[in-house]
């Protein structure tokens, strides 16, 4: 490798970009396109690939300004990025507060900017201006991530943009800034995040599916248990047992309130239906069986390309974007599911690796921000369409149909791109 | 420490990455649940129906054809249509019409279509196609009914109608809405008929809108039109003699004798068969059902008479071949116990008898037969000759259903011991208690095609096959059955006799003389079915011709008309010189028999004729199970016995 030579006055330094990374983005962009050609076309109709009325012709629009998005990431000097990172900030909240009074309702949400034809979305920006500001403020060689002013920035930097999208009802993009706490959680946050949030989601399910009073029994037995086996029986360790054991029980009064009295109705569905798919047979349980349907009926090597029946002919919705997968599972079977899942894992396991591999800190932040943001999605968008996470509409990145989503992944990716190939020009501030 | 956090993030990507993909291992590989929903889902069977088998005459005249006739369907949301008033005066359809089937079209879907006149013939959809294509959204599909060029045949050509609920059970082949062959040739042919269903698949989108063939119609199978039948009928006859019975009640069934084949079948009266077809099906099937001249009631294989003179050929057939006579036999024409008629009886020999029907001579021929073996006790010697009469007789095919290729024939009855060991008791009686049998009354029943299979019999002197109305079933070959030849008990040498003797029957005998022809030389014997006091007496004539080498067998029935030789006989040899000559020369006779009327002569007296002959069989008389038929379709068709206390006059 080069690591430590610097070649200056090299503006498109080729020669270092990862092509395993970009091979990786090329061969999903690709797929993607041929899934979306198969989830529309209509064996009556025999359209073209590039029959620009269906969305596999527009996609190829996308494409090609996405490779446009590439070049002038690729001509822009890398340190742009890390110089503009808080203006860019700046006027990405300013945009997502803007869209909140000007943008017009789709679809119960009001997240995009329409000029003439197009239509922007601030919240897909939001995500890699976010990414780079977190890493630039990180970045700061003054800056101890135990101090708790520091941790309190970080946790503003995310929840502000994510607040506001939030309130744009664009749940989807909300989440997905959940990423963000891996991303601080290799910079030094406590794993006690991580093992509260498993446990949260485990307390979360077993409320769900198991009666209260069950669970309650369950927990004082657990309890009962701990404490007959404490070796020494100090007021601090039973405190503990007992601390512990009321924060359970009141967790799981927390989830009735949170499904009940936070959910709105249609989001309280939306995880019912994982736990029994046989509620709400006409929205949300439609949706999730209807997916499931084309999935499994995919079989082990699938129908063939073009020969699926479930998405292209409607009974998957939003076939073409949020359900993508639904065409893959169904046409290429349970070998095209694994080719996906693996080029994707494979994509953001690499990412990783070439995080790790930065010699400053913005760059390893801003890359473990692309890698855990797209991991979110991937994890999301598969899970919900195999019935393993509730219906959150976020695309699955490079396949879903759409500009802006093939745009904002497209800049998010290649500036770490642009960045890694760059990593040897850069001093080491770690 | 912050390497391993590296590590765990790695780790979590792989945990969630293989777990998703051991999930869908399960949805796809092992839960088979999905794949018949995503079927159930997308892909439509769809039936397609084959064009069933036409029927030709036996001259290739088409008989029973298929005819396209036109649906039009609309689907609303593709529906534009820029002047409605103009479009109704297209459709000839009323205003009203339109709004409800388009409102009532919108309701059901607006997406899928729904029908929107329905059974368009081809003349008025000629007029409609032209202008179909300025109306978007409105198509046409075509549909095969049943469409007969002639209205003849209707009873023995059956129908097609929707399966019933009772036949879809038990069975794998029909479904819901198919239509089956009911009655007549249509149902006894229907597999041949029906041809084989064809499948196609089809993808269908989240509406139930049909996408294409499913997977470029790999599994469709073709449907294969069903094979044609050629009938045996000369369409030409049919409808000379359809006309012949116009005004009348009754049948006629002409045979050719060499093969068994039906040259011609009338029951009259009978209907249109176009009536049972499309639309009004189910109001012209009821009025039908309703009339008490039963136009339904297929006479020549459902009605049961009593034979009556006819029969006294096979008294002397079965008398020569027992040899208790000989045709010198001669017995005296006596008036005792039976009376006669006029008729000159200097030299009352068999061809005397026969010619002249001599009641007395068939009386002594009949008891010679019963007592063929004196042994001085003949309440037993009665028991032994019934039965050796018996079985002659049920070898010409009475007694027994002829199996005719139409369902629902009566077998008509021919008296046993069995039945007078229970009239009368065992061994109790003798002759004089059946002795009306011998000129064909009594306990005796018969259906018109049998007795044109008699004819046919008598015309090849010995055996006949089995009437049929298919000549022909794909392979240029009727069904095997009708292939076999059945041999009478009776010695072919016999029949001369009786056939010279029904020659001058015709020629200078009991038939009226109008009814003879001169160049062909025609057997026949003529017939009195008695009827019920009060009412004129049935007349049946069987015949066959020519004398030498018989090309046509047949027997005719005209009910209450009286002497077989005035109203059957004069019918009978104008369908012999149809069939013959190819052209009616006697067209005088032709027309006053066309005219002749021996209908009810008001509905009253028409349902009284119904209710008399159900009456008369009514008549708990006998009670005996054998002489129970299978319940009719239609009208009453049980066998009739009369008290044989009644003194038949007879010719």
């Amino acid at each position: 490798m080069l690591q430590g030579q610097p070649h200056p006055g090299q503006e498109l330094s080729t020669g270092r970009i990862d092509w395993i990374t970009v091979a990786l983005y090329a061969a999903c962009v690709v797929a993607g396109w041929f899934n979306i050609f198969a989830a529309v076309y209509d064996p009556e109709l025999q359209q073209s690939i590039f029959d620009f009325s269906i969305n596999s012709g527009k996609q190829l629009i996308w494409i090609g300004s996405a490779l446009v998005l590439i070049v002038l990431i690729m001509v822009v000097d890398f340190k742009f990025f890390e110089a503009f990172a808080y203006i860019l900030y700046i006027i990405v909240l300013v945009a997502l507060i803007g869209v909140m009074l000007l943008a017009r309702d789709v679809n119960g949400a009001k997240a995009w900017f329409e000029i003439g034809s197009i239509r922007i979305q601030p919240s897909e920006f939001a995500k890699f201006i976010t990414a780079l500001t977190l890493a630039k403020y990180l970045s700061d060689t003054e800056i101890r991530f135990d101090d708790t002013k520091t941790q309190l920035i970080c946790a503003a930097i995310i929840t502000v943009p994510a607040l506001l999208i939030l309130k744009q009802n664009d749940t989807g993009s909300a989440m997905v800034f959940i990423a963000f706490i891996l991303v601080l959680y290799r910079e030094g946050l406590t794993p006690w995040i991580l093992i509260l949030g498993v446990a949260g989601a485990v307390i979360l399910v077993l409320a769900l599916v198991v009666p209260q009073l069950y669970l309650f029994i369950a927990i004082a037995a657990i309890a009962g248990l701990v404490f007959l086996n404490l070796r020494r029986k100090t007021l601090k360790s039973i405190s503990w047992v007992v601390g512990v054991a009321l924060m359970v029980a009141v967790a799981v009064f927390g989830v009735d309130f949170f499904m009940n009295k936070v959910l709105q109705a249609h989001q309280r569905n939306r995880i019912l239906v994982l736990i029994d798919p046989t509620i709400d047979q006409k929205q949300v349980g439609w949706q999730v069986l209807q997916s499931k349907i084309a999935i499994g009926s995919g079989g082990f090597a699938g129908k063939g390309f073009l020969n699926g029946t479930q998405t292209k002919f409607d009974f998957v919705p939003e076939q073409s974007t949020d359900f993508i997968f639904c065409t893959i599972g169904e046409e290429h079977g349970w070998l095209g599911g694994v080719v996906v899942i693996v080029m994707m894992i494979g994509l953001i396991y690499r990412l990783v690796q070439l995080a790790e591999r930065q010699r400053d800190r913005f760059s390893r932040v801003y890359g473990y921000s692309v890698a855990c943001i797209l991991f979110v999605h991937i994890a999301i968008n598969l899970g919900m369409t195999i019935g393993l996470v509730p219906v959150i509409g976020i695309p699955l990145p490079f396949f879903s149909y759409g500009g802006s989503s093939l745009w904002s992944f497209t800049i998010l990716l290649w500036i770490f791109i642009k960045l890694d190939s760059h990593r040897g020009e850069v001093l080491r501030r770690i | 420490m912050r390497d391993s956090r590296r590590f765990v993030i790695q780790a979590i990507f792989i945990v969630v990455g293989a777990v998703y993909l051991i999930r869908l291992f399960y949805l796809q590989v092992i839960d088979d649940n999905y794949k018949a929903r995503a079927d159930d889902n997308a892909i439509r069977r769809v039936v397609v129906h084959p064009h069933r088998g036409q029927i030709h005459d036996r001259n290739g005249k088409l008989i029973v054809i298929n005819e396209a006739v036109y649906d039009i369907s609309v689907i609303p949301k593709k529906a534009s249509i820029a002047d409605t008033l103009e479009f109704c005066r297209v459709m000839a359809v009323s205003r009203q019409y339109f709004d409800s089937v388009m409102t009532q079209a919108a309701k059901y879907s607006k997406v899928k279509p729904s029908s929107f006149l329905k059974q368009i013939s081809v003349a008025d959809f000629g007029r409609i196609q032209d202008r179909l294509i300025d109306y978007p959204g409105f198509f046409y599909t075509t549909r095969i009914v049943r469409h007969y060029p002639h209205p003849t045949l209707a009873n023995a050509l059956g129908y097609i109608a929707e399966v019933s609920p009772k036949k879809l059970m038990n069975q794998n082949y029909y479904q819901q809405g198919d239509y089956v062959g009911i009655n007549g040739l249509e149902s006894f042919y229907e597999k041949q008929l029906r041809g084989q269903r064809g499948v196609r698949y089809v993808m269908v989108n989240v509406n139930g809108v049909e996408k294409g063939a499913f997977r470029g119609g790999k599994f469709d199978t073709t449907a294969v039109t069903g094979e044609s039948l050629v009938s045996s009928i000369d369409l030409d006859l049919q409808l000379f003699a359809d006309s012949l019975m116009q005004h009348k009640i009754g049948s006629i069934v002409a045979i050719e004798p060499a093969t068994g084949e039906i040259l011609a079948m009338v029951s009259a009266p009978s209907y249109d068969p176009n009536l049972l077809v499309g639309r009004t099906f189910g109001k012209n099937y009821t009025t039908l059902q309703k009339d008490p001249n039963l136009p339904m009631y297929n006479r020549p294989i459902q009605a049961v008479y009593r034979p009556g003179s006819i029969f006294k050929v096979i008294q002397s057939l079965v008398g020569l071949q027992e040899g208790v006579i000989t045709p010198e036999s001669q017995f005296g024409c006596v008036q005792v116990p039976m009376k006669c008629h006029e008729h000159p009886h200097g030299h009352n020999d068999l061809h005397n008898a026969v010619q002249w029907s001599c009641n007395p001579y068939f009386y002594n021929v009949y008891r010679r037969i019963i007592y063929a073996q004196p042994t001085g006790n003949n309440w037993r010697d009665a028991q032994v000759g019934l039965m050796a009469w018996h079985n002659h007789v049920k070898t010409f095919g009475f007694g027994t259903k002829l199996d005719v290729d139409i369902p629902n024939g009566q077998r008509g009855y021919v008296p046993d011991t069995a039945i007078y060991n229970r009239f009368y008791g065992k061994s109790r009686w003798q002759f004089s208690n059946f002795y009306s049998v011998s000129i064909g009354e009594g306990e005796l029943n018969v259906v018109p095609i049998q007795m044109a299979n008699l004819a046919a019999t008598i015309a090849n002197k010995g055996h006949y096959y089995t009437p049929h109305l298919v000549k022909s079933v794909s392979h240029g070959q009727p069904l095997p059955q009708y292939l076999q030849r059945h041999q009478t008990s009776i010695d072919s040498s016999y029949f001369k006799y009786i056939i010279d003797g029904m020659a001058d029957a015709v020629r200078r005998g009991t038939v009226w003389s109008k009814a003879r022809i001169d160049n062909i030389v025609i057997c026949g014997k003529t017939g009195t079915s008695q009827n019920k006091k009060g009412e004129k007496d049935h007349s049946v004539f069987v015949a066959f011709a020519p004398k030498d080498n018989p090309k046509i067998a047949l027997a005719v029935y005209v009910e209450n008309a009286g002497f077989g030789g005035f109203a059957a006989a004069p019918i009978a040899t104008l369908v012999i010189e149809k069939y013959l000559k190819k052209k009616i020369v006697r067209r005088n006779l032709a027309n006053f028999m066309i005219q002749r009327d021996y209908m009810p002569k008001s509905k009253a007296e028409a349902e009284k004729r119904r209710d008399d002959s159900a009456a008369a069989i009514r008549k708990p008389l006998l009670k005996i199970k054998p002489l129970q038929p299978a319940k009719p379709r239609i009208s009453p068709a049980k066998p009739i016995i009369v008290s044989n206390k009644t003194l038949p006059k007879n010719n």
